[in-house]
C-alpha cells in the first residue's frame, strides 16, 4: 500500500466519532428543520396568535329590541373596545350559540344583561357596559380615576411559552437524536460492525452524549435569540442555572432514548415507544398551558415527570430570575433520573 | 507453520435449531481459506463466532493464538472484518469513514493508501449513499484493511453484486491475498472460491462435507469435464451404461449430469445412444468441472436458484 502523499494524521477515536455524529446531523436537512426550524415557527405562530398585536379586538355585543335600543347603541358605541349591534332577541340567541356575541343588553327601561357566566371575560364586560349606561343615565362618580397601561416583560403568554418550547425541544431532540439513531444503526448492522472493531464502547456512547451537548447549546440559543429579537422575551435569571438545567434535562431524556432503543431492531417500535413517552408530557407538563390547570389529584403524577421538572425550572430561571439555589430540587431530580436511565440503558444495550 | 485460525468441535444452536453442527477448521498463516455452501449452511454463524460477535454453544476457537475469552481487545486490534451487507452511515464520505475506522486501531495502514487499494480514490469525497453496491462493498473492504490486520474476514463480499462489480471486487481481494494476508472468505459462488482461495471447505447443513484445495476437490470427481443433457422422453440410468469415460452419472432437476474424462468422446457416443432409443435431445451442454460440480456430486443438489 503506497501513496505519494504524506500519511494522514490519525485522530483520537472519540473525536472521530463525535465528528461523525455532527456531520451526519448537519447533512440531514429534515433533522435541521425539526430541531431548529420547527420550534421557532411554533413560537412565532403561537406568539402572534396569543400576544394579540397592539390593539385588542373589539368585543361583539348586542342591544336588543325595545324603546331605548337606539339610545343604548349610541351610548355604547362611544366605547372603542366594543362592537355594538342592534338586533332582535331571536337573532341574539342565534349569535350566542355560535359564540359570535359575548353579551346582550335589553332595550327596555330596565337594563338586563344576558351572558354566559363561565365565559372568562363576561363579568368584566358586564361591569364595563353597566358603568357606561349608569353614567349616561346621570350617575356621578365621587372618586376621580384613570388608567395607565403597562406591558411588563415576563407576564405575557409568549413569555410563558418560550421556556416550555425549550423544554419540549430538549425532550424531543434528545429522545429522537439518541433513540432513533441507535436503532437505525443496529438495523443497518452498523452497531455489529463497530462492535467487531477495537472501538471502546464508552467512546461510542460518549460520542452520542457529547454531540447532543453541542446540538443542545445551538438549539436553546436559537430559540432564546429568536424570542428576544421577535417578541422581546428577556432572560431574567442565572445563565449558569439555565445551562445546568438544560444539560441535565437533556441527559435524562437521552437516558430514556437509550432505554427505549436498547434492544429493538425496528425503527417503528422505537418510534412508537418514544411517542408513548413524549405524548403525555406534551399535554401534562406545561408546554403550552400551565400544568396548574389540572386537578390536585393529578399533580402527584404530573410533578415528577421530567418535562414538568425541566419546564418549571426553566420558567423560574428565564421568567422569574431564579438562581442556581432556587432550582436545586428539579435539577437534583433530573440528575438522578439521568444517571438511572443511562445506567439501565447501557446495561440492557445490545450491539447485534 | 502456525495456525491463524484453529477450530475444534464447534457447535452453535439457536433454540432448537442447530446452525453449526460440530466443525473443525484450520487456517494457516498467509492462506486464503474459503468457506463455501448454499444459504443457510451455517457459514455466517461460523464466521460471527470466529469474529467474536457470537458465543458458541460449545467448541474451541483460537484466533491468532488467542481465545475470545481471554483478551478480546487484543484480537480485535489485529482483525479486519467485512460483514455481510453492512450499510455504513449514509451521509459520511468515503475518506471520513475509513479515517473513523482507522482511529479505532492502535496501529494500522494509511487511510488514503487503503482507499487507493480498494479503487475508491476518485470517490474520496462522495457520500456513502451515492456509491454503487460494488463501491460500497469495496469501502467495507477498505474499512477492514485500514487496521492493517493479520487476519481478514470477508463474509459473502460479492453477494448481490452484478458480474462486473463482482470481478472488480475479485481484483481487490485477489491483490490482498497475493500479498500474503491471511484471509477467511465465505461465499456461495463456487467460481469466487476457485479464483481466490488456496483451500476451501464445503459446508452444508451445519457440517463440513469436504475440504481441500480447489484442484484436489475437483480432482476427486474423477473426470475433468461435465456433460449435461436433457431428453424427451427421459432416459433411465441403464441406458447410459457403456458410454466411454463416464465417471459419475447423476439425475438432477430433470437432467442428467455426467462427469466424463473427455467430452469429445462422450458426446458422439451419447448422441448415438439417443438415436438408438429414439429419444429426442432437448438440451446439451459441456463445461470444465468446477466446485459447483463438486457440490452437486456431494449433495445431489445444485446451488442454482441463486444468481
Amino acid at each position: 500500500m503506497m501513496s505519494g502523499k504524506r500519511a494522514t494524521r490519525i485522530r483520537n477515536p472519540l473525536l472521530e466519532l463525535v465528528l461523525a455524529r455532527l456531520r451526519e446531523f448537519f447533512r440531514e436537512p429534515a433533522a435541521i428543520f425539526w430541531t431548529y426550524g420547527f420550534p421557532t415557527v411554533l413560537a412565532l405562530a403561537l406568539g402572534v396568535a396569543f400576544s394579540g398585536g397592539t390593539v385588542p379586538k373589539a368585543i361583539p355585543i348586542a342591544v336588543l329590541s325595545g324603546l331605548r335600543q337606539a339610545e343604548r347603541v349610541q351610548v355604547l358605541t362611544q366605547d372603542p373596545g366594543l362592537h355594538v349591534e342592534a338586533m332582535t332577541d331571536q337573532e341574539a340567541q342565534r349569535r350566542f350559540q355560535g359564540a359570535r356575541i359575548v353579551l346582550a343588553v335589553s332595550g327596555g327601561d330596565e337594563a338586563r344583561y344576558q351572558f354566559d357566566p363561565t365565559h372568562p371575560e363576561a363579568e368584566a364586560i358586564r361591569r364595563r357596559i353597566d358603568d357606561r349606561l349608569q353614567r349616561a343615565a346621570g350617575r356621578l362618580d365621587s372618586l376621580v380615576s384613570s388608567d395607565d397601561h403597562i406591558r411588563s416583560p415576563g407576564a405575557r403568554y409568549i413569555d410563558f411559552l418560550v421556556p416550555g418550547l425549550i423544554g419540549m425541544n430538549i425532550m424531543s431532540s434528545s429522545l429522537w437524536g439518541i433513540g432513533y439513531a441507535l436503532v437505525e444503526a443496529r438495523k443497518r448492522k452498523l452497531l455489529k460492525r463497530l462492535a467487531a472493531t477495537p472501538m471502546k464502547r464508552s467512546h461510542f456512547v460518549g460520542s452520542f452524549l457529547i454531540a447532543r451537548m453541542v446540538f443542545l447549546v445551538t438549539e436553546v440559543a436559537t430559540i432564546l435569540a429568536f424570542a428576544l429579537l421577535v417578541f422581546d422575551v428577556r432572560f431574567q435569571g442565572s445563565i449558569l442555572a439555565a445551562a445546568l438545567l438544560s444539560v441535565t434535562g437533556a441527559m435524562a431524556f437521552a437516558g430514556l432514548g437509550l432505554l427505549a432503543s436498547s434492544r429493538t431492531t425496528s425503527t417503528e417500535t422505537v418510534s412508537g415507544l418514544m411517542n408513548l413517552i413524549m405524548l403525555p408530557m406534551f399535554v401534562l407538563s406545561g408546554v403550552f398551558f400551565s400544568a396548574a390547570h389540572f386537578p390536585d389529584w393529578m399533580q402527584v403524577f404530573i410533578r415528577p415527570l421530567p418535562l414538568t421538572l425541566l419546564n418549571d425550572g426553566l420558567r423560574a430561571v428565564i421568567n422569574e430570575g431564579a438562581g442556581l439555589a432556587d432550582i436545586a430540587v428539579p435539577l437534583g431530580a433530573l440528575a438522578i433520573g439521568a444517571v438511572a436511565t443511562l445506567a439501565a440503558g447501557l446495561r440492557w444495550f445490545r450491539w447485534t | 507453520m502456525s495456525m491463524a485460525i484453529k477450530v475444534r468441535g464447534l457447535v452453535h444452536k439457536y433454540g432448537d435449531v442447530i446452525a453449526v453442527n460440530g466443525i473443525d477448521i484450520d487456517v494457516a498463516e498467509g492462506q486464503c481459506f474459503g468457506l463455501l455452501g448454499p444459504n443457510g449452511a451455517g457459514k455466517t454463524t461460523t464466521v460471527e463466532i470466529l469474529e467474536g460477535l457470537l458465543t458458541p454453544t460449545s467448541g474451541e476457537v483460537s484466533i491468532l493464538g488467542h481465545s475470545w475469552k481471554g483478551d478480546a481487545n487484543a484480537i480485535r486490534q489485529r482483525l479486519g472484518i467485512a460483514l455481510q451487507e453492512t450499510t455504513l452511515a449514509d451521509r459520511l464520505t468515503v475518506r471520513e469513514i475509513v479515517r473513523l475506522f482507522r482511529s479505532f486501531h492502535d496501529r494500522g495502514a494509511d487511510p488514503d493508501a487503503v482507499i487507493a487499494t480498494a479503487g475508491l480514490t476518485d470517490k474520496n469525497d462522495a457520500w456513502v449513499m451515492k456509491l454503487s453496491g460494488g463501491q460500497k462493498q469495496r469501502l467495507a473492504i477498505a474499512c477492514a484493511l485500514v487496521g492493517d490486520p493479520d487476519l481478514l474476514f470477508l463474509d459473502e463480499p460479492t453477494t448481490g453484486l452484478d458480474p462486473q462489480a463482482r470481478r472488480d471486487l475479485w481484483e481487490v481481494v485477489g491483490d490482498v491475498v497475493r500479498r500474503g494476508r491471511t484471509c477467511l472468505l465465505t461465499t456461495h459462488y463456487m467460481e469466487e472460491a476457485e479464483r481466490l482461495c488456496h483451500r476451501v471447505a464445503i459446508m452444508d447443513k451445519g457440517r463440513i462435507i469436504a475440504e481441500g484445495t480447489p484442484a484436489e476437490l475437483i480432482g476427486r470427481l474423477g473426470g475433468s469435464q461435465v456433460l449435461e443433457f436433457g431428453s424427451a422422453p427421459g432416459m433411465g440410468a441403464d441406458a447410459l451404461n457403456g458410454l466411454p469415460g463416464v465417471r459419475e452419472a447423476r439425475h438432477v432437476l430433470d437432467r442428467w449430469r455426467l462427469t466424463v474424462d473427455a467430452a469429445h468422446e462422450a458426446v458422439p457416443a451419447l448422441l448415438e445412444r439417443l438415436k438408438e432409443h429414439g429419444n429426442e435431445l432437448t438440451a446439451l451442454s459441456t463445461h470444465q468441472a468446477s466446485l459447483d460440480d463438486v457440490f452437486v456430486s456431494l449433495t445431489g443438489r445444485t446451488l442454482r436458484g441463486e444468481p
